[in-house]
């Protein structure tokens, strides 16, 4: 089991986490040895075998649509870091995901990615 | 059998400080204390008082609390004793001191499941096992710590305190629900709920010398508890004798329709059940389970004396095999690190918690996350992460699932045979901090009994059976636990036939030397009487 140091990079930038070079390097180790450990069950023939995703006898477990209130607003956003207006207020994205798009101005659409 | 001189005799090195004396009412278990609520001649007001100060005293050497909600839980309790006087029904718990593990939640507290990443966090509504809780009386006191977000087996993953095992306090609680553990100990509360995924209450009750018990999956709701692997926690409780646990699990249990995991069957009287024997109930020893690397000598001695004492109490011994157990462990830290890489995605540092800005929005989600979860936490994130990506899903996850249903089968096989099947809960007594710091797989191996039960969501109750002394260096005696395992919800045996070995050993009203210096000090209601006549 080979774990590199670019599955690491690809592994932390997919699970959104930001490590340093040195980090990187002691992650590595880590998961290198955890999952050669962890690939002992490799030993084991599961060809005929199901997976277990839940032990409850239960399936497609769904209520009434009936409406009922939820969580206030109030209550929602009063743990927000920033807030804005009864909204989340987070940083422009936007204009992250589409650098050369101006402003929106008015009722001006924003373009579909292409 | 142990013996009162074989009880820790002294404070651990470094911490001794004088402190005052504990109302010894408090190291009573609830159903001493309960009718005494019930007939007026205590309020609830001045046991709430007792319990606060005495974590006050007792919470700076021991730090099983993260949070106290003073104010609000005298005032709960002098509404409980108002509604009282006036002949109001208050429930089976009213006025008993309890606490949290820190990931539930209570509607205007914190919650922070021991990360920084919630740090200030407040819950915005009540768990449903808060609701329960609260309707049936209790008194809830405050949050206990715990491994940050149930992720270990020490506490010490915690991003606050550490939390100090009350028989002894170099040593750890046991994790993750330590705090919860370390607080019913220690006389700081009566009872507490932990959450188990891996073993985190049937672990730490066993370091800490109390019974403490997991559900079988789906019996009590996940409604309010932060998420760490969803198809394995569970919540519990913590108490100092099986009536208590079974009170406290009768109060937690049963069907919510804001769970969509939760089962839908009516849960039986436990308490009431446990009036009756249990009758010649058949117990299966899983002999491969304990010729198991790491498991210590001396634990396994004891073990095999309990087994002896159960065939002596009137059980049936049957060996039992469980072939595939002892691939529990790589296939839950694959498993759970999966689960909990997706549930914990939704800490972005956008509608709440921590928020580390950066360069674009990619640049903050990857330093919030970096800033607030701890190195385990982040450890799980990448394994988990891994084990779901392209090109690897297969080969761990999927792979690992369907070892969870050969695990499965086993103990399916062995309960066509046997009533309940008894292991050891853990391979050695409480260790001491740092020891296993270093070393992932150290501390994983911590969970080696509990996590193949939990793999099949199956209901297991761990109880003190010896004190022993540590292997090494010197310190004083340290608890041993066993679990008790039954057929999914087949809680009632689990908990009669813990009510039977428990009645039979007399180990329940030992007292920490923590709490009190006095070697071996049992309760004697004479003096209880007196000293509550002062309060």
């Amino acid at each position: 089991m080979i774990v590199t140091l670019e599955d690491v990079r690809h592994i932390a930038r997919l699970a959104r986490l930001a490590f340093d070079e040195e980090e990187l390097l002691a992650m590595r180790g880590e998961m290198e040895a955890l999952l050669s450990h962890f690939s002992r069950i490799d030993t084991l023939d599961t060809s005929l075998v199901p997976p277990t995703t839940s032990v409850l006898p239960l399936a497609n477990v769904l209520r009434e649509d009936t409406p009922h209130l939820g969580l206030s607003h109030e209550d929602a956003l009063q743990n927000a870091p920033e807030q804005e207006g009864g909204f989340f207020r987070i940083r422009t994205f936007l204009e992250d995901a589409f650098p050369r798009v101006p402003a929106l101005q008015g009722s001006e659409r924003i373009p579909a990615k292409t | 059998m142990p013996s009162l001189e074989c009880l820790p005799s002294r404070e651990a090195k470094g911490y001794q400080r004088k402190r005052k004396m504990i109302n010894p009412l408090l190291m009573q278990p609830a159903h001493r204390v309960l009718p005494l609520l019930r007939a007026g001649e205590i309020s609830s007001v001045e046991l709430v008082r007792a319990a606060l100060d005495w974590i006050a005293e007792a919470d700076p050497d021991l730090g099983a609390f993260l949070y106290v909600a003073e104010a609000r839980a005298m005032a709960r309790a002098i509404s409980i004793d108002k509604a009282r006087h006036q002949g109001e029904e208050v429930g089976p718990l009213a006025g008993l001191p309890v606490a949290l593990k820190d990931n539930m939640c209570q509607r205007d507290t914190p919650t922070t499941c021991g990360s920084r990443i919630l740090e200030g966090f407040r819950s915005p509504y009540d768990a449903t096992v808060v609701r329960k809780l609260e309707e049936a009386g209790a008194v809830i006191l405050g949050k206990c710590n715990m491994d940050e977000f149930a992720m270990g087996s020490s506490t010490e993953n915690s991003a606050f305190q550490q939390t100090r095992n009350p028989w002894d306090l170099e040593r750890v609680p046991g994790g993750s629900s330590g705090g919860s553990a370390a607080a019913v100990t220690a006389g700081e509360v009566y009872l507490s709920l932990g959450s188990d995924t891996g073993g985190s209450i049937r672990q730490p009750a066993s370091f800490c010398g109390l019974p403490g018990m997991k559900p079988t999956y789906g019996r009590v709701s996940r409604y309010g508890l932060v998420a760490f692997a969803s198809s394995l926690d569970q919540i519990g409780a913590f108490a100092r004798n099986i009536p208590d646990l079974a009170l406290a699990m009768q109060t937690i249990s049963g069907h919510d329709s804001l769970d969509s995991t939760s089962l839908p069957e009516a849960v039986p009287d436990y308490l009431g059940a446990l009036q009756r024997e249990p009758g010649a109930l058949r117990v299966g020893v899983a002999k491969d389970q304990l010729a198991l690397e790491g498991l210590s000598p001396s634990v396994r001695q004891i073990f095999e004396e309990a087994i002896a004492k159960l065939a002596g109490l009137g059980f049936l011994l049957e060996e039992v095999t469980l072939p595939h157990a002892s691939y529990g462990l790589p296939t839950y830290y694959l498993i759970a690190p999966a689960e909990c890489s997706a549930n914990l995605a939704r800490f972005d540092g956008i509608r709440y918690g921590l928020r580390e800005e950066g360069r674009d929005l990619f640049d903050q989600y990857c330093r919030t996350r970096r800033q607030g979860f701890g190195a385990e936490v982040r450890r799980r994130i990448m394994v988990g992460t891994y084990a779901l990506s392209a090109g690897y899903r297969e080969a761990f996850y999927l792979k690992a699932q369907k070892v969870r249903t050969l695990i499965r089968q086993d103990f399916t096989e062995a309960f066509k045979r046997v009533d309940l099947i008894a292991l050891p809960t853990t391979p050695t007594v409480a260790f001491r901090f740092g020891e296993r710091t270093e070393d992932p797989l150290s501390m994983y191996m911590a969970d080696l009994f509990t996590i193949p039960i939990s793999l099949a969501g199956l209901p297991a109750l761990s109880l003190p059976i010896d004190w022993i002394p540590p292997e090494e260096g010197e310190g004083p005696p340290m608890p041993v636990g066993m679990q008790l395992v039954g057929p999914a919800m087949a809680e009632t045996r689990v908990l009669q036939a813990a009510y039977c070995y428990e009645k039979s050993s007399g180990l329940h009203d030992l007292i920490p030397s923590f709490v009190n210096d006095r070697k071996g000090l049992r309760f004697d209601p004479q003096q209880c009487s007196q000293i509550w006549g002062q309060i």
